[in-house]
């Protein structure tokens, strides 16, 4: 590795998770250990939450509830829209209910297993714990979960668990569970607890006194750049796949806030874990803007599979048995099609790069839920998955129930984020980060239904008891406007509002998005290799470079300018992406969705060294031309022993 | 998706040929709400029966801006009919022809040569940000009179305590799925947002767990879309056709009886 890429500093850890006691009691014992605020004091302090999504409407709402004033930001027009909304399957939980063999400590090791040994244990048992409360918690505020005809829970399997543990509201549990938070954030805005601040965007962090203190935020409809203060700041801004700008995110989802807390000292972990969701529509030309997924549950009656002879263009129908070739079934036979999300997708690629894709352009396989329908009837499989059909028959024009679907993979989740603590602290004091937003939970590969747990469990059960440990200190110091600080992040923002707008060159900055994008999927995709890192990493700086000087952006930055947000979350994707291919390149090991053509087993799975990359990989921003500076978290297996994964 | 920089502002041109579309486009252009709007026309070559609606908008945004105009605004973010963030009146159907989102509507629903008019949605509720967005948070404050079951972090028994009926469970899933994008108020010719208001008020007050709060909770949803200025509501359905969720009329029928009990039971809302 060529030392201009980036330089080592010291290692980093995690000092909250108390580990003198059993990783069992360490949750309850840190809770204990906590400071508390009194509730006569939480009014007096000030809370900024970024995002409304399932982690930060949660937290909103509950940090509201407690008593403390609470500020909520979002840059849609409700909260209700954060791209939470769009998770169709579950939400994990270990309760047990089947009595099939389910426990906290099997929940644990299941996500440990899940995320390729690359998470923290402490993080990962705390999520098992409170996954019960999260439960029940919901189903309090009125999530109507699908049940049984008892009038309980009903459960179904997800990837990588040989337990029914995934509760969910037919396709639409991240909708279901988000309106049950929105509905108790804006509980917590009309009881005046929370103050609203809608189609308003972050842009910048003030730092004052290395603590996190404020934002800098633009109101999207007015234009207006203003400052807001706070003891503390949660950012729950979601995941940065939109990197690639054909993702499963929402069109607006960003890595802007997360960038920018990164560039004042906020480290950024991981950012080469992404994963790529195996079961999508795929793409159907150009000037497509954006990929849909259709839920992982679909795997638990749907079959995959391809033609077993490269250029078989047969209707599908006719293609017998015996030329089918059940490829998940055949390599993993103990877990089938119930693969974690980074096996199937890659095997779905090598089966396209053998050319026994299939659609127009050979990048699909089919998902076949022809035995699924002659074994429980088209009405049973219609109950479980009719709105999937409904939608895959909007977006391609084609009857699922007749034809099996085609799927390919997209990106869709990022399991890197801002390196927090255990406290899910970042390493700017007083900013916290929860949800995808933060790197603490999935390791290299999240399994399905475990990021609406995540992101529950932190906004409504982890991060109101370790925020009070730090606001025990507060209410710091009043500040405004004339704070050097705050004055350098507003001047800051404006100025690079003014240059953006200044340009005026020959490019949109969505054809900059999709060159990037491209790039990123071809050389940072599914599979990378030395050569293919180091030449996206001879592109990125010429893209950023060409952005700066021939980006075209309309309009002035008063009034609602949608071309101006997007030029400014492009500027940030692009160093971002930067960032991510030099955290692929310096991982030359494949773990989870992490997969390194360099290691490999001889059956072309994907091969972790311990030895040497056992830690998380926490990055230190360094100003311009400097490289960025690697801290290493290592990562100690107490409970759950290394092992090469295996689902066969 | 552009792969070189040669071609990269030529967007949306990779149709077969002889497959493409043209199309004429008529938009609602709007720069401000104190700014009077109109109807502007833009002509469209070769866009796909394949694309979404989005989509063929984003095409013209990219012409527009190389031109040097102004691209047209409009909401938008999941682009998989989920988030409830994209909606515009299409042809005067909310919509459009399909029912739909918007995002999920494909423009293999129009025709070569079809004339397409494009407008945001009319209500005085939910008035004109730019172009064809609009402003959504009465919707919200509605949800803010009682559309919550209160039930603060922490407080929550055993998920299994209170087993519930599947009926009841599906009855209320269905009222659920309502994404709040506002086509029931737009294609209601009282722009009323009665089928909003009942799809909260059905899916709480379906659960057990609704129970407590059903009588404020109706008579305070109820006030609050009075007091955002949404019209009366006529049983005319619209809102229902128009719905891309499909919530029934059934919704609106449980509000009317839920307000009839809540009132003579003594609720009434709260100032």
């Amino acid at each position: 590795m060529p030392l201009e890429l980036f330089t080592v500093g010291d290692p980093i850890a995690d000092t909250k998770a108390p580990m003198d006691v059993p990783i069992a009691e360490r949750w309850s014992t840190r809770r204990f250990r906590a400071r508390l605020v009194n509730p006569a004091n939480r009014r007096k302090m000030t809370v900024i939450v970024v995002g409304t999504g399932l982690a930060g409407g949660s937290a909103a709402a509950t940090l509201g509830e407690a008593g403390y004033q609470v500020k909520s930001f979002w840059y849609q027009d409700s909260p209700r829209r954060a791209h939470s909304v769009a998770a169709q399957g579950g939400i994990n939980a270990a309760k047990n209910y089947r009595n099939d063999g389910d426990s906290v400590h099997r929940l644990f090791y299941d996500t440990v297993k899940g995320g390729d040994f690359r998470s923290r244990e402490n993080n990962v048992h705390r999520l098992a714990e409170v996954s019960v409360n999260i439960i029940d918690q919901c189903v309090a505020q009125g999530v109507p979960f699908a049940r049984e005809y008892g009038g309980l829970l009903d459960n179904r399997s997800f990837g990588g668990a040989q337990v029914s543990r995934t509760f969910y509201a037919r396709g639409q549990t991240g909708q279901q569970l988000l309106y049950g938070a929105y509905q108790a954030l804006e509980r917590q805005m009309a009881a005046g607890n929370v103050e609203q601040h809608a189609r308003t965007e972050m842009l910048d962090v003030i730092v004052v006194d290395g603590r996190a203190r404020g934002i800098v935020a633009r109101d999207l409809v007015s234009g207006e750049i203003s400052t807001h203060f706070a003891d503390a700041v949660v950012l729950a801004t979601g995941g940065y796949g939109n990197v690639f700008y054909l993702s499963t995110n929402a069109k607006g989802s960003n890595a802007t806030a997360i960038w920018r807390a990164h560039k004042r000292g906020a480290h950024f972990a991981n950012p080469c874990y992404t994963q790529i969701h195996p079961t999508c529509i795929p793409v159907s030309g150009d000037y497509q803007s954006k990929l849909t997924l259709m839920s992982e549950s679909l795997r638990n009656d749907g079959r995959v599979w391809v033609p077993k002879e490269r250029g078989d263009t047969r209707d599908p129908r006719d293609i017998p048995e015996e030329d089918r070739d059940y490829y998940l079934e055949r390599i993993y036979p103990s877990f089938g099609n119930l693969v974690p999300r980074d096996i199937a997708s890659r095997q779905a690629k090598n089966v396209c790069d053998e050319g026994r894709g299939v659609g127009p352009n050979g990048l699909g396989v089919y998902l076949d839920f022809g035995d699924a329908i002659q074994r429980l009837g088209r009405s049973a499989v219609e109950a479980k998955y009719g709105n999937l059909f409904d939608m895959y028959n909007r977006i391609t024009g084609e009857n699922a129930y007749e034809t099996p679907m085609r799927i390919y993979p997209a990106v869709h989740y990022t399991m890197g984020g801002l390196w927090v603590d255990y406290d899910l602290q970042s390493t700017i004091p007083g900013m916290f980060v929860i949800g995808e937003a933060n790197f603490s939970d999935h390791g290299a590969n999240r399994l399905g239904a475990s990021a609406l747990m995540q992101g529950l469990a932190d906004g409504y059960f982890v991060l109101p008891n370790t925020i009070a440990d730090y606001l025990a200190d507060a209410p710091f110091e009043k500040i405004d406007d004339s704070h050097p600080a705050a004055a350098e992040a507003l001047t800051g923002v404006r100025e690079q509002i003014d240059r953006l707008l200044a340009i005026q060159g020959t490019r949109t900055p969505a054809s900059f998005h999709r060159e990037l994008g491209r790039l990123m999927w071809d050389l940072c995709g599914m599979e990378r290799s030395e050569e293919s890192l180091r030449k996206a990493l001879d592109r990125i700086p010429e893209i950023r470079q060409e952005f700066w000087t021939n980006v075209k952006v309309s309009g002035d930055w008063s009034g609602f300018n949608q071309t101006l947000e997007h030029a400014g979350r492009v500027a940030d994707f692009i160093e971002l992406a930067e960032l991510m291919c030099i955290d692929a390149l310096h991982r030359n090991e494949s773990c989870g969705g992490h997969f390194r053509a360099e290691s490999q087993t001889p059956e072309g799975e994907a091969l972790r060294d311990d030895e040497t990359y056992a830690y998380v990989a926490a990055w230190e921003w360094t100003p311009e031309g400097a490289p960025p500076v690697l801290h290493r978290e290592a990562l100690e297996y107490e409970y759950v022993h290394l092992a090469q994964r295996s689902y066969k | 998706m552009t792969a070189t920089r040669e071609d990269a502002t030529h967007v949306g041109s990779t149709v077969e040929p002889g497959r493409g579309m043209h199309l004429t486009l008529r938009v609602w252009r709007q720069p401000n709400p104190s700014v009077k709007g109109k109807m502007v026309t833009y002509e469209l070559d070769d866009i796909s029966p394949d694309m979404s609606f989005l989509e063929m908008l984003d095409v013209l945004n990219e012409h527009i801006i190389m031109e040097g105009g102004d691209p047209v605004s409009f909401d938008h973010d999941c682009r998989e009919g989920i988030c409830g963030m994209c909606g515009v009146m299409i042809n005067g159907m909310a919509h459009g022809p399909e029912q739909t989102t918007t995002c999920q509507l494909h423009m293999r629903s129009f025709k070569d040569g079809d004339t397409i008019d494009i407008e945001p949605w009319r209500a005085t509720a939910f008035p004109v940000i730019k172009d064809l967005a609009v402003d959504r948070r009465a919707f919200d404050r509605i949800i803010q009179a009682g559309g919550y079951i209160s039930a603060p972090t922490g407080t929550a028994p055993e998920a299994h305590s209170v087993p519930v009926p599947k009926k009841d469970a599906d009855a209320a899933f269905d009222a659920a799925t309502c994404i709040g994008c506002g086509a029931c108020v737009a294609a209601c010719p009282n722009a009323s947002s009665m089928l909003f208001t009942a799809a909260k008020v059905s899916h709480l007050g379906l659960l057990p767990q609704g129970q407590p709060e059903r009588n404020d909770r109706v008579v305070n949803m109820v006030a609050q879309q009075d007091r955002e200025g949404f019209g009366g509501c006529t049983n005319i359905g619209e809102c229902s056709a128009a719905c891309p969720k499909g919530i029934s009329m059934e919704t609106i029928s449980r509000l009317n009886h839920d307000l009839l009990g809540a009132l003579r039971a003594g609720a009434r809302p709260k100032s």
